[in-house]
């Protein structure tokens, strides 16, 4: 079984609006999540699901017109004795941020072309954390350190007086992760980090990035449109649609045996390396105008097995554990128990969900 | 390297633009150039006059254009920019250099220093935006609006002669002997101070808006909420987003120069101030083209001298430029 | 093809005030000389009195009425600014747009003309230029807007370059020229239409300039003084050393006037710039409702707002 590690990132009920009042788009309406100490979370979804915005929320990061309307998120950080604090990152002002802030908690963004400063060397854009965030460091060993960072991702140090521009994509993407490493974070936010790459150095960054959580056991938020990504990365895995929550499960649980039809749909969609031939189904429709949700369930309109009641009532997180097994949640009438979900949404729980 | 060498090929590219419209304008017009200077003149040129201005307008031999075009090139390269008809027997040079270093010491600081004011006040202007700092905007740019001799003239009249604070006339105190002295240095940035916060206050609003508005797309870009997502102090992260803001207003720096340029002789004028300028209207005033000529030349060369200057500053700041992709 | 926009009303006042002006001077030049009390050019026996019943801007050292030559000159200035504007724009485009279009050594040729223009200081040009004219010539104010339009046509050339460059590599403009589209048309119904707001903006900074220029020009005493303008009143105040003798009925108006018409044109151009660049505009939250919720006004990057209470 797995040893579950205390909570690192806890956030409940939260709900992010674009705008104020009766024009206001509901990004994300009352989600709960639980990052555990050196756990990789993943956090699926289509474009416009509000799992980037999700993330940049609860760092305080969005840009307006976004505004946290509802909702905590509670971070447990190290205090000076060896003990533990709640920050509560919502209430906090910007010197209790700036407090945490890579420091604690760091993000990757997701084009390193346009989150890294062009007038700026690479070494200067490693060590000003260093500065901030540890001023008792001298010169010399902030330059140490971001050689060290450097090597860590696998680029040679002589790249510490090169510039952005002249690097190539993989490797830009590579500073960019070596630099939120620097201050060795609880928590690590990735944003898409390799969908600007191709697929072979992709393969690389997600290799890597496997490497130095084991070594340096950090916890990563890892948001994707991808779930193949996740397979070898994730140690659970949260699907969102229309800014909620659809499903919650360990990773192996979920793409054996998924619960909600959204994420059986998503599964179908990338082909399998092994295994019988299959047709490639996508899932009918698009995704909704965040302005305009369906009633009862926003699935509804897209899904093979919608029922009247999807179409009135909005289904609510159900936990669908067994009582000795690891929690695992859906939100979809079909799993309510007053009948019997379709076979493909009810297959059995895999074996030992030890992950990797 | 080759951005500044392309750069410099430009230049030399203009200044021989600015040389042969220089020369051809007179030629243009209908009639023989030294023939209607003596008409406008009205019998005020002495024969020797206009015997000189025939040999520096080439025509005494009756070349051809094209040879008086060379000859015209030839004078340049000596240093010759011929003869003044309103101060003759002085030459246009001699004329000029007494003049030259008056406007290039006023404008040059007086730029600079709009410059630089401006461009932090549009930094904070972005960086505070919807506080009361956006005020600053609109007045900044009525004071644009405002024609440079205009301004000059209300602050001649208040600051000068109501308040009788600041000389409203010339760039020394008469009498003075130039000197290496703090007597001549306080004459001289004290007769210097009218005009040169002319020139300031009137070109300052251009410099705050391009800085604000290029902050304000830069503050967007997602390096700059990088810096505020590495938890760097506030000061840290406005220094990030400028330094990539005043790119384009140091490249448009040597655009705007010409307008200053011409703002700044205006100003000139009124306040009797020695330089360029007020030479510039007694040549319009009496008529004495080879001066007018010569001051469209220097200030053409100086105005390039200080563009290829902002070159290198913007080579200096950017280091995608070192490089060609 | 071209997205419809919403035609947005401005909120802003500063560009609801910039338009206000603008229309009130251009009114003012066209019913100007109609309306003024005398005539600008006649002589009086009442010298260099300050504003009165009889006149009420003053008089000038020779007699003559200050606000009759303030509404006269209206015309001439305002008249002389548009059409050396529209002049120098159209230039602009065409310059602009081809060589942004067309690329290659057209595009060279045309961009290292506009550069030189940009740089070489446009006032000692004109000078030069007007200086040599033949007697008269500047009488006719076309022959001013020409030649004020000789320099202010640079600047436009260079904004509309880089616009039609990076339309030109926008979809439906390789979808035009797939499909066999002659060029003079796919620059006229793609391209152009889109541009609109560029010209209108860079139209509206070339009339500043314009009238900057053309003001400077007179007060130089460079262009003919006998027709009446406001930049030919500085002239003729100048040279009375009216600021001397604290005339300042005198100078004040055409000065104030010269101020408020290229504040004007100013304030729209603002208004102009924010509707190109949505970023320049407020980020999103209309300020009455922000104020309601408990939004601080100045949203601080970095620091997302939390609000209490949103409809759920």
């Amino acid at each position: 079984m797995t040893t579950e590690h205390e909570p690192v990132l806890d956030i409940r009920g939260l709900s992010v609006d674009y705008g104020i009042g009766d024009g206001a788009t509901h990004a994300v309406s009352g989600v709960d999540l639980l990052l555990r100490r050196g756990e990789v979370l993943g956090l699926a979804g289509e474009s416009g699901s509000g799992k980037s915005t999700l993330a940049y929320a609860v760092t305080r990061l969005l840009r307006a017109p976004g505004v946290i309307t509802g909702g905590e998120a509670w971070f447990h950080v190290p205090t000076e004795g060896g003990g533990e604090t709640k920050v509560d990152l919502l209430a906090a002002d910007a010197g209790q941020l700036r407090k945490v802030r890579w420091s604690e908690i760091a993000v990757v963004f997701q084009s390193a072309m346009h989150a890294l400063n062009p007038v700026m060397t690479i070494g200067a854009q490693l060590t000003d954390v260093l500065k901030a965030h540890r001023p008792e460091m001298s010169r010399d060993a902030r330059r140490e350190r971001a050689a060290e960072l450097l090597r860590m991702v696998g680029i040679t140090s002589d790249r510490l007086t090169s510039h952005p521009h002249e690097l190539s994509g993989g490797m830009r993407q590579r500073v960019m992760i070596g630099m939120a490493l620097a201050l060795e974070p609880r928590v690590v936010i990735m944003d898409e980090p390799t969908t600007a790459l191709d697929v072979v150095t992709q393969r690389e960054i997600l290799e890597e990035l496997i490497d130095l959580r084991d070594r340096l056991g950090f916890a990563v938020l890892f948001i994707t449109h991808d779930l193949s990504l996740l397979i070898e990365l994730a140690d659970s895995i949260a699907v969102m649609y229309a800014g909620r929550l659809v499903e919650r499960a360990p990773a192996a649980a979920l793409f054996r045996a998924p619960r909600h039809p959204y994420t059986r749909g998503l599964l179908d969609s990338f082909p399998s390396l092994h295994g019988p031939r299959v047709t490639l189904t996508g899932i009918a429709g698009s995704p909704p105008d965040l302005r305009d949700v369906p009633t009862g369930c926003a699935f509804h309109p897209r899904c093979a097995h919608a029922m009247d009641r999807c179409h009135e009532d909005r289904p609510a997180l159900l936990e669908l554990g067994l009582a000795d097994g690891p929690s695992r949640a859906a939100a979809c009438w079909l799993q309510d128990g007053t009948q019997a979900p379709p076979a493909q949404l009810a297959l059995p729980e895999p074996m030992g969900s030890v992950s990797s | 390297m080759l951005h500044l060498l392309r750069r410099i090929a430009f230049y030399v590219v203009t200044a021989w633009a600015a040389i042969t419209v220089n020369f051809f304008i007179p030629h243009l017009m209908p009639g023989d150039p030294v023939q209607s200077l003596i008409a406008r003149q009205q019998g005020k040129l002495t024969p020797a006059a206009i015997q000189a201005l025939n040999v520096q307008f080439g025509l005494a031999n009756h070349q051809s254009l094209w040879s008086q075009y060379l000859h015209y090139w030839g004078q340049l390269f000596s240093g010759d920019l011929g003869l003044s008809t309103s101060f003759y027997p002085a030459t246009v040079e001699n004329v000029l250099s007494a003049a030259l270093p008056w406007t290039v010491a006023l404008v040059g600081a007086a730029t600079v220093i709009s410059f630089v004011i401006g461009t932090l006040i549009g930094t904070v202007v972005a960086w505070r935006r919807g506080s009361w700092l956006d005020s600053i905007l609109p007045i900044s740019t009525f004071f644009q609006a405002v024609p440079y001799f205009f301004f000059a003239l209300i602050v001649l009249i208040l600051l000068g002669n109501d308040l009788g604070w600041f000389p409203i006339s010339g760039g020394m105190d008469q009498g003075l002997i130039p000197g290496l002295d703090w007597a001549t240095v306080s004459s001289v940035l004290d007769h210097a101070f009218l005009p040169g916060i002319t020139i300031v206050v009137s070109s300052i609003a251009g410099w705050i808006l391009a800085m604000r508005n290029m902050m304000m797309t830069t503050m967007d870009e997602d390096y700059v909420l990088v810096a505020q997502a590495k938890g760097l102090p506030s000061r840290r992260v406005i220094g990030y987003a400028a330094r990539n803001a005043v790119l384009p207003s140091v490249s448009s720096f040597s655009l705007s120069l010409s307008f200053v340029v011409s703002g700044a002789l205006l100003t000139e004028i009124v306040f009797s101030y020695p330089g360029i300028g007020f030479q510039l209207l007694q040549a319009v005033q009496s008529e004495d083209f080879p001066l007018l000529q010569g001051i469209f030349l220097v200030i053409t060369f100086a105005v390039l001298a200080a563009n290829l200057l902002a070159d290198v500053v913007y080579a200096a700041l950017d280091p995608r430029t070192r490089q060609e992709a | 093809m071209s997205s419809s926009r919403r035609v947005r009303l401005p909120r802003s006042p500063k560009i609801l005030i910039g338009l206000f002006l603008l229309l009130l001077f251009i009114v003012l030049a066209i019913i100007g000389p109609w309306i003024a009390p005398d005539d600008p050019s006649a002589t009086t026996a009442d010298l260099l009195s300050g504003p009165s019943a009889d006149h009420w801007l003053g008089t000038t050292q020779a007699g003559q009425d200050v606000f009759s030559q303030l509404l006269v000159g209206a015309r001439s200035t305002v008249f002389i600014g548009f059409l050396a504007g529209a002049i120098a724009t159209v230039l602009s485009i065409v310059i602009g747009v081809t060589a942004g279009y067309v690329g290659g050594l057209v595009d060279d040729l045309l961009s290292m003309l506009t550069n030189i223009f940009l740089v070489i200081p446009a006032l000692p040009l004109l000078i030069v230029l007007a200086a040599y004219l033949p007697r008269g010539a500047s009488a006719s104010p076309l022959v001013v807007a020409l030649i004020v339009s000789v320099t202010g046509w640079a600047w436009g050339a260079r904004v509309l370059r880089a616009q039609t460059l990076s339309m030109r590599r926008r979809d439906y403009v390789d979808s035009a020229r797939i499909i066999g589209e002659r060029r003079l048309r796919i620059i006229s119904f793609e391209i152009l239409p889109n541009l609109t707001a560029i010209v209108a903006s860079s139209f509206l900074f070339t009339v500043l300039y314009a009238i900057g220029t053309f003001v400077a020009l007179a007060f130089l005493g460079v262009v003919d003084v006998s027709h009446w303008s406001w930049g030919v009143m500085l002239f003729w105040a100048e040279s009375a050393n009216a600021p001397q003798v604290n005339a300042w009925w005198w100078f004040f108006p055409p000065g104030i006037a010269i101020a408020l018409l290229g504040t004007s044109l100013a304030l729209v151009n603002f208004g102009i710039d924010e509707f190109i660049n949505p970023r320049l505009r407020a980020a999103g939250l209309s300020r009455k409702a922000a104020k309601r919720a408990g939004v601080p006004r100045r949203v601080r990057l970095g620091l997302t707002p939390v609000i209490s209470g949103g409809k759920r």
